[in-house]
């Protein structure tokens, strides 16, 4: 009782479980708004037009791509480090701050985790192109075959980003359908008899709500997600490895891992924003994900923001520091070389523009918070690119420099991704709930005092007191 | 012998938690509490064993990693070695990530199996709420009346106690 009278409420509007139910399932039983279609075709045709990019340059073949003999990694690597980056925030928020025990957490974490498989998604797709023959792509199992059998190398980077990625992606997909069983349920019980009935009588295995499952699912979802959080960290340590493990300047590097994995939640972190701060509006969602969760969740992305700042004063220190004449000639290339305006643009957005999150004037600002947000995805999709080409287009030989520019079909292919992602996650809003209806009940009471009805009993004695009455 | 049920409808958290303490305080058996979300402390209230689907976890998650460790190291080693680098065939520090990754979907992957086979939880499988608002609002106890000491008028006193919405006899 003393801490609901110090902490505000979680939810606003003094909802009651059964509001929450039909708040947030609203969505689902109306036919979709003008503002859905629009931007559902709109993600469509984006997605349709990466896949155009996609089938020619698998037919064609990747010399599509502005790649030389000198640059050999660059758009495609950074989009698949972009998307990596943006679902670490996902598993962040559901894993993470749950062992934290951060309730808020609540309100966002079914969107954040939707987030992260799609961004997952994407990512993967990237690898999948570049390798030039994507139907060969199956060759990165481990499976007896006809070739010797030649196995895998199990010392290389790029396999170990295999079996993370996929661990990644099949462990956050069971976290999510886990963690909707409880709501796919809740579906189920207040849809009319039919089609949509049964699908989702499937979908949610049968359960009902007996604490003796809830018990063994509170477990499980303790265990998923102490398992989830090494996970999300070893998997951008691995990604990260893909550079640091080599030999070039500007990559080989033992800051990489912390470096990778803060600027993923990071980047993570500012998708959530731009995400949550739309759907709040556009789902009517004002009263679950209130300016109080935009104003912790844009507190960790300063925190982050912070951690990614140190990482490129550490990184640059260090460069000088070394005393390595081909480190430092690196740095100096990224800092102020041809593609100065990237790091730039970076360093503006991934450090700078964050530091208004310091008050609370810009955190409780929504519209300031969605443009912070932009500009940090914007600044961090900068990093990787900044990190992957000034490493590469000026080394150690000046008769191999080169320049690099992405060619249409690679920027229709990145803009593809974001096609896919969206479509994605505007499926999601539609068809299932974007809200862990049966977590936020829980959470209702926090910082409420319940208004206490009369016993139907005309003097309400105390529980005590009738225990010792009732014959054992 | 037919199975006797008296199920109690509560609204609120705070009641069911109460009642359950309450009722299984006085000596009468749960057989089960069904509610739309995880009330906490209700488990110490039911007085439920803590699950044991982490052993499952950590044992499987284990099994993975050592059966990974051996297919890395007879497949560089044994099988075909191949020189990378001049590295040595058996590069054991080089095979950690993935033995770790290998470890951590086989806990994850095993324990939601397992979730699944003890909580019976399946495609197909109807639901057997004793009330379609459990996954609403409603908390439904179910308290099993085959006990010799089972005093119907008792136990009704003791959940109005606890604002019990309606109580029912089920018979099956």
């Amino acid at each position: 009782m003393a801490s609901a009278a110090i902490r505000p409420p979680l939810i606003a509007g003094d909802k009651t479980p059964q509001q929450v139910t039909s708040d947030i399932c609203a969505v689902l039983d109306r036919k979709p708004g003008p503002l859905w279609l629009g931007g559902f075709l709109f993600s469509l045709s984006l997605l349709l037009l990466g896949a155009a990019a996609v089938a020619y340059q698998i037919a064609v073949g990747i010399g599509t791509w502005g790649l030389n003999k000198t640059v050999g990694w660059a758009f495609d690597i950074t989009n698949f480090v972009f998307w990596v980056g943006i679902g670490h925030a996902g598993t962040l928020i559901s894993a993470v701050l749950f062992l934290l025990r951060q309730q808020w957490r609540t309100s966002v974490n079914r969107a954040a985790e939707a987030m992260t498989i799609f961004a997952v998604i994407c990512a993967g797709l990237f690898p999948v192109i570049h390798m030039g023959r994507p139907w060969l792509a199956l060759w990165m199992l481990p499976y007896p075959n006809m070739r010797g059998p030649l196995w895998v190398n199990f010392r290389s980077p790029l396999i170990w980003d295999f079996f993370a990625i996929s661990t990644y992606f099949t462990i956050s997909a069971t976290f999510w359908y886990v963690g909707m069983l409880p709501d796919l349920a809740t579906i189920r019980d207040r849809a009319q008899p039919g089609f949509r009935k049964k699908l989702f009588g499937v979908l949610a295995l049968g359960w009902d709500g007996s604490y003796k499952t809830w018990l063994r699912y509170e477990t499980l979802y303790k265990l998923l997600a102490g398992l989830a959080t090494p996970l999300v960290i070893s998997v951008h340590t691995i990604v990260s490895w893909d550079f640091a493990t080599s030999v070039i300047p500007g990559w080989h590097t033992t800051i990489f891992p912390p470096y990778f994995v803060a600027g993923a939640i990071y980047s993570g972190m500012s998708m959530v924003l731009t995400l949550m701060i739309v759907a709040r509006k556009t789902m009517r969602l004002e009263d679950y994900i209130t300016v109080e969760h935009i104003d912790k969740m844009c507190k960790l992305t300063l925190a982050v923001s912070l951690m990614v700042g140190s990482a490129y004063l550490t990184e640059v220190f260090v460069a000088f520091y070394s005393g390595n004449s081909y480190e430092q000639f690196a740095f100096i290339n990224r800092v102020i070389g041809p593609l100065g305006w990237g790091y730039l643009i970076m360093v503006v957005c991934n450090v700078g523009i964050t530091q208004a999150l310091w008050f609370r004037k810009a955190r409780t600002n929504l519209l300031l918070v969605f443009a912070i947000s932009i500009a940090a995805n914007i600044g961090m999709w900068f990093e990787r690119f900044v990190i992957i080409v000034t490493s590469l287009h000026r080394d150690y030989l000046p008769s191999s420099w080169a320049d690099y520019a992405p060619t249409s079909i690679e920027l229709a292919t990145l803009v593809g991704s974001f096609g896919l992602f969206f479509t994605c996650f505007l499926l999601f809003c539609r068809y299932v709930p974007v809200i862990a209806i049966s977590e936020v009940k829980g959470v209702l009471s926090i910082g409420r005092v319940r208004a206490l009805k009369p016993a139907h009993s005309s003097s309400p004695v105390p529980v005590a007191a009738e225990e010792e009455e009732v014959p054992v | 012998m037919s199975r006797r049920r008296l199920l109690g409808f509560f609204e609120e958290e705070d009641d069911i938690l109460a009642a359950t303490r309450a009722v299984r305080g006085a000596g009468y058996e749960i057989s089960d509490v069904y509610s739309p979300y995880a009330v906490h402390g209700l488990d110490k209230a039911m007085g439920l064993e803590p699950s044991k689907l982490p052993w499952v976890g950590a044992a499987l998650g284990l099994a993975g990693a050592a059966a990974k460790v051996w297919f890395e190291i007879w497949t560089s080693e044994y099988d075909w070695p191949i020189n990378v680098g001049g590295k040595p065939f058996n590069s054991l520090p080089a095979f950690i990530p993935v033995t770790f990754e290998v470890m951590v979907l086989f806990a994850g992957m095993s324990t939601v199996l397992a979730f699944f086979i003890v909580a019976r939880l399946y495609p197909g499988r109807g639901a057997e709420a004793p009330d379609p608002a459990v996954s609403d609002h409603r908390f439904v106890m179910v308290i099993e009346e085959n006990d010799a000491a089972f005093d119907a008028d008792v136990v009704h006193r003791l959940l109005r106690q606890f604002h019990v919405g309606r109580v029912e006899e089920r018979v099956d």
